[in-house]
């Protein structure tokens, strides 16, 4: 790794699930502080591709870096480097048996040994910024979709990770709190948080991404900025998925 | 009413025979409670082994560990699920312990590796019940497989089992009243020997049920505290 600009780097990867080929080799690198959307319809991989990223998925080929060291390695201790990669889940994976401060908490206190004070005063800054200071001391159950997502935006960024996955983050959320979701991730991709979001928000895509992937059987199909994409789309298959979603 | 008053002077005061009552009391509570640890400890190990059996760890050393650990914590299963508790509590008795005479604690290694087999099967359908994302957002976090299973899998786990798991001990309680056939003079043993000698089955008996319902109401009652307790997190 020569390029320090460089923060994941994907070279061939493949996975497979039985015989069935889900990701057919993908080469893509991101740097520091891009916000990369990949777009696609279902089944094309692009949520396996994100999975496959910090290893949630154990991919059948190819190699991942971060930060210039080798995921698929062996040696690799996966755990510490998934603490600078947080996740977003489309069903929010908060911990339902915890307060949202403990959720958040959790983890810091545990893994990077911060004090609880430290952990806690970290996250009321988080949740303030979100809006939801006067939900610390709720449980999971207690909140709506939207303020849950936003609750696994915050627990993930409780970990100062240095990049940000979210996979689908909004499509498990009734219309009307996609917004508020949606309005939590431009301001961390404001912020110069480097992301990889996969998404059917289009919107967002054109708005907040500086580099569009479409992603279809496995491959990239096309990347581009988001011009490129959604308003000069060269492959006819963009094309054509394009015209059925916007 | 004045025979009345004279049977239950007869058959729980005279000559002490309240003590047998209250040295059985102890020998079951004892036995119970030794066994109930060893069903927890032992069942939660199985469990886990279980449940984790069908994960790929990265080396294949460890995979190769989980199999072999698996397949003897099925054999274990297989072994004691299919034999009665009574024929175990024999072998252990009259055949593991010939030389000894110990009756309590083979009683409580019989009931607690019986007990083990059932509180495996209960946490590991607990485990199960868990939705998969909760293991992937411990492990996005940062956290190893076994922290995940302890700061998030199990205590969600626990939570859900608790009403089978106090069935179990609710079980485990009264079954040991059979160590009775191996001459341990547990809480039956001694309602059964008043019975035998002042040929009355009667109030010796049914002040035995009355001991081990109270016993049973007083736990399920407190049981139920805890749940409460646990279920703060669902309102």
């Amino acid at each position: 790794m020569t390029d320090n600009n460089i923060l994941i780097e994907t070279k061939g990867l493949k996975k497979s699930f039985g015989q069935t080929e889900v990701l057919k080799g993908i080469d893509l690198k991101i740097k520091r502080g891009e916000v990369i959307v990949i777009i696609g319809p279902s089944g094309s991989g692009k949520s396996t591709f994100l999975r496959c990223l910090n290893l949630l998925e154990t991919p059948t080929g190819g190699d991942i870096y971060f930060d210039g060291n080798n995921l698929m390695d062996k040696h690799t201790n996966i755990n510490l480097h998934r603490r600078k990669m947080g996740m977003v889940f489309q069903h929010f994976n908060l911990f339902p048996h915890m307060s949202i401060l403990k959720n958040m908490t959790l983890a810091p206190v545990k893994l990077l040994g911060f004090s609880k004070a430290q952990a806690e005063e970290k996250a009321m800054t988080l949740l303030k910024r979100v809006g939801l200071e006067d939900r610390a001391k709720s449980y999971p159950s207690q909140l709506s979709g939207g303020q849950k997502q936003r609750i696994a935006i915050v627990r993930a960024l409780c970990m100062e990770p240095e990049v940000m996955l979210f996979d689908e983050p909004t499509s498990a959320l009734d219309p009307e709190m996609v917004g508020e979701v949606l309005d939590v991730m431009k301001s961390l991709a404001t912020s110069g948080m480097t992301m990889a979001v996969v998404t059917h928000e289009m919107g967002f895509a054109r708005e907040v991404g500086d580099r569009v992937l479409f992603m279809d059987e496995g491959v990239i199909m096309e990347q581009g900025t988001p011009d490129e994409i959604f308003n000069h789309p060269q492959n006819p298959r963009t094309q054509s998925f394009l015209s059925k979603v916007l | 009413m004045n025979g009345l008053k004279e049977k239950i002077i007869q058959n729980l005061i005279a000559e002490n025979r309240w003590k047998l009552f209250l040295n059985g009391l102890g020998i079951t509570l004892e036995v119970t409670f030794f066994a109930v640890l060893i069903g927890i400890v032992l069942g939660f190990i199985i469990a886990i082994i279980r449940s984790s059996s069908k994960y790929t760890f990265k080396s294949a050393t460890a995979n190769l560990i989980m199999r072999v650990l698996d397949f003897i914590c099925r054999v274990y299963l297989t072994v004691i699920r299919g034999t009665p508790v009574l024929v175990q509590l024999m072998i252990m008795y009259f055949v593991i312990f010939a030389s000894s005479s110990n009756k309590v604690l083979a009683a409580v290694l019989s009931f607690g590796l019986n007990s083990a087999a059932y509180v495996a099967e209960i946490i590991r359908s607990g485990i199960m019940s868990i939705d998969g994302g909760q293991l992937e957002a411990g492990r996005s976090l940062g956290f190893n497989y076994a922290s995940t299973m302890v700061y998030v899998i199990i205590p969600q786990a626990f939570k859900n089992v608790l009403p089978a798991l106090a069935n179990e001990f609710i079980v485990l309680l009264k079954e040991t009243s059979v160590s009775a056939m191996i001459g341990l003079s547990d809480l039956t043993y001694g309602a059964n020997l008043i019975r035998s000698r002042t040929y009355e089955a009667f109030f010796p008996l049914i002040f035995l049920a009355l001991i081990y319902l109270v016993m049973v109401m007083l736990f399920s009652w407190l049981v139920s505290k805890l749940e409460r307790r646990l279920r703060n997190s669902d309102r």
